[in-house]
């Protein structure tokens, strides 16, 4: 099936599938806010001070706002994993919400944009609650930091892509587990979300530097502190990259899933 | 071409998917203000082929032309002006009754302006006036299927493409979709449904294309077939011996004979001299009807069952 390898087009109608995700959206906001603004308050907080009364300066950098540049893109990274495994394979397996938008005139590329678009909100809303967060607990020290906002949503757009290219495998809920098993977790603790890199062998060192989430974390991280981090062009880059080609071999496996 | 050609032209379509051929070289055309009936049993390829003059799946080979676009490639512009109701419901359930009609007119590109101006008539056509902002989840399924077919209208289409609308409805629903759907087709809407039940086509449209094994067995009108294809009359027999009497004594009249269980359908020319034979036969019960479009179907199609 040669066809299904075609270039993704998209027509700008890919909009009306984001509104239709931010309508169901602005239904349940405050319990989504609340949760996006608690959750990190109090992880922030307890493993913060807690660690942090364990753990001096992290590279002349106290822990907890370590532990922010670390999160921001952490939280990021799992509102948009969350939001394109379990909603969009409920809206495409569950409900059939996909068929039902390709009775109009949008193409599965759409959906596809629309859905990737609308994850990638989503997490730029998390993320931008954890600064939200760090900053009124006055752990952020530079304004630098606001332009964590402009980088969230690339972070947010590639691991939408990714998470949706496990999301046109999968069979069942219940298959996600092995992402978060075999990928999200390991990848956290290989990417300094919680701890510095420098200690580890340098063969992890070098897988990590393969990794899209240690790129974000070294981004969030630096402008959290005050500093445009050494390389951030390439961790640009670097994000680029997996969000295209998550994005291309999500739509290739999705149109194989949906041509049943 | 969509002014004076035909809605829908499929010329030598084919789709399989692997080895199993679920449409082979189907050609039929749809002219506006008909509305087309695709019956076959189960498998016989008729969703297949909706879903290929949509643009949802795209052909081995042949060619489709809807409503003057090619399919699939230009199936985008060709869906503005369709109206689809699907077999089985998908209905957004995390929304209420008009923002369902809302969210499904915005991919159309409609403005929330012109939707809600809308929305008032369509619900009104659908019966469902004052559930604007019911759950779907607290609809009926008849509720369901209604609003089903007033969001496929959403958009004023020119052609309404239904499988099986009416499959799994009381006769309450039913005869409401149904009256439904005349009142579109003299507003001029081209529609194509599927259906299982021969009622329906034989009320509801203007021709017919019977399916089985991915191909047309049968075309043309609801009397058209029924003429060509078989006897005017059946009188099914049953009881006591009834097989072995249509076997031996009234096989003399018959121009075809049925079996099915335990009854006898006797395919006759004209019933008399059947019916006197059977005054004869008190032990046996018998019911005499015209012959009607199940009858063509299941002499096309065959009495087994398929899955």
């Amino acid at each position: 099936m040669k066809s299904d390898l075609r270039a993704p087009r998209f027509s700008g109608r890919f909009v009306h599938v984001w509104r239709r995700n931010a309508l169901v959206w602005r239904k349940m906001m405050w319990p989504s806010l609340l949760a996006n603004l608690g959750d990190p308050l109090i992880y922030l907080i307890g493993l913060g001070y807690g660690l942090g009364m364990l753990v001096p300066d992290v590279g002349g950098i106290p822990y907890i706002t370590f532990l922010a540049g670390g999160s921001i893109a952490f939280s990021t990274m799992n509102s948009a994993t969350f939001e394109a495994f379990y909603s969009a394979f409920s809206r495409m397996h569950v409900q059939k919400t996909w068929d039902a938008i390709l009775y109009a005139p949008l193409d599965l590329d759409d959906i596809i944009a629309g859905e990737a678009v609308f994850a990638a909100t989503k997490a730029t809303v998390a993320g931008a609650a954890i600064l939200l967060v760090a900053t009124l607990l006055g752990v952020v020290h530079s304004p630098l930091a606001a332009a964590i906002l402009l980088v969230l949503p690339l972070v947010g757009l590639c691991f939408a892509a990714l998470g949706l290219v496990i999301t046109a495998v999968a069979r069942s809920y219940d298959f996600f587990s092995y992402y978060f098993t075999l990928v999200v977790t390991p990848m956290a603790m290989m990417s300094g979300v919680f701890f510095p890199l420098d200690q580890l062998p340098a063969a992890v060192r070098a897988v990590a530097a393969c990794l899209p989430l240690s790129h974000a974390v070294a981004i969030t991280r630096g402008l959290v502190t005050g500093n445009v981090p050494d390389g951030w062009g390439w961790s640009i880059v670097v994000l680029l990259v997996y969000t295209v080609a998550g994005f291309y071999a999500a739509v290739v496996l999705l149109r194989r899933r949906l041509a049943n | 071409m969509s002014a004076a050609g035909p809605v829908l032209a499929l010329r030598g379509v084919r789709k399989a998917f692997g080895d199993r051929v679920v449409v082979r070289d189907v050609t039929f055309d749809i002219e506006p203000g008909q509305c087309f009936g695709l019956l076959g049993p189960n498998g016989a390829g008729k969703t297949t082929t909706l879903r290929l003059a949509l643009g949802l799946s795209a052909p081995d080979s042949g060619a489709i032309r809807v409503l003057g676009h090619a399919i699939p490639a230009d199936a985008r512009a060709a869906r503005h002006r369709i109206g689809v109701v699907p077999q089985f419901d998908n209905l957004d359930p995390d929304f209420t009754v008009a923002e369902n009609l809302l969210v499904f007119g915005r991919y159309f590109g409609l403005t929330d302006r012109v939707i809600r101006e809308r929305t008032p008539d369509l619900l009104a056509f659908a019966g469902l006036e004052g559930r604007e902002a019911a759950p779907i989840a607290s609809l009926s399924g008849g509720m369901k299927r209604r609003l089903t077919l007033a969001r496929a209208l959403v958009n004023d289409p020119d052609l309404i493409v239904l499988d099986e609308p009416t499959t799994g409805l009381d006769p309450q629903a039913r005869h409401l979709i149904w009256e439904r759907l005349r009142n579109l087709r003299s507003a001029g809407k081209t529609i194509i449904l599927t259906t299982h039940f021969m009622e329906e086509a034989e009320r509801l449209c203007s021709h017919l294309g019977v399916m089985d094994a991915g191909q047309f067995v049968a075309m043309g009108t609801p009397r058209e077939l029924i003429r060509q294809t078989i006897e005017p009359h059946v009188i099914e027999v049953h009881g006591e011996g009834a097989i072995e009497w249509a076997r031996a004594e009234g096989a003399r009249f018959v121009s075809r004979l049925e079996v099915s269980g335990e009854t006898a359908f006797c395919y006759v020319p004209s019933p008399e001299p059947i019916v006197a034979a059977l005054a004869a036969r008190p032990g046996l019960a018998y019911l005499h009807r015209p012959a009607n479009l199940e009858d063509v179907f299941i002499k096309l199609t065959g009495r087994e069952l398929r899955d």
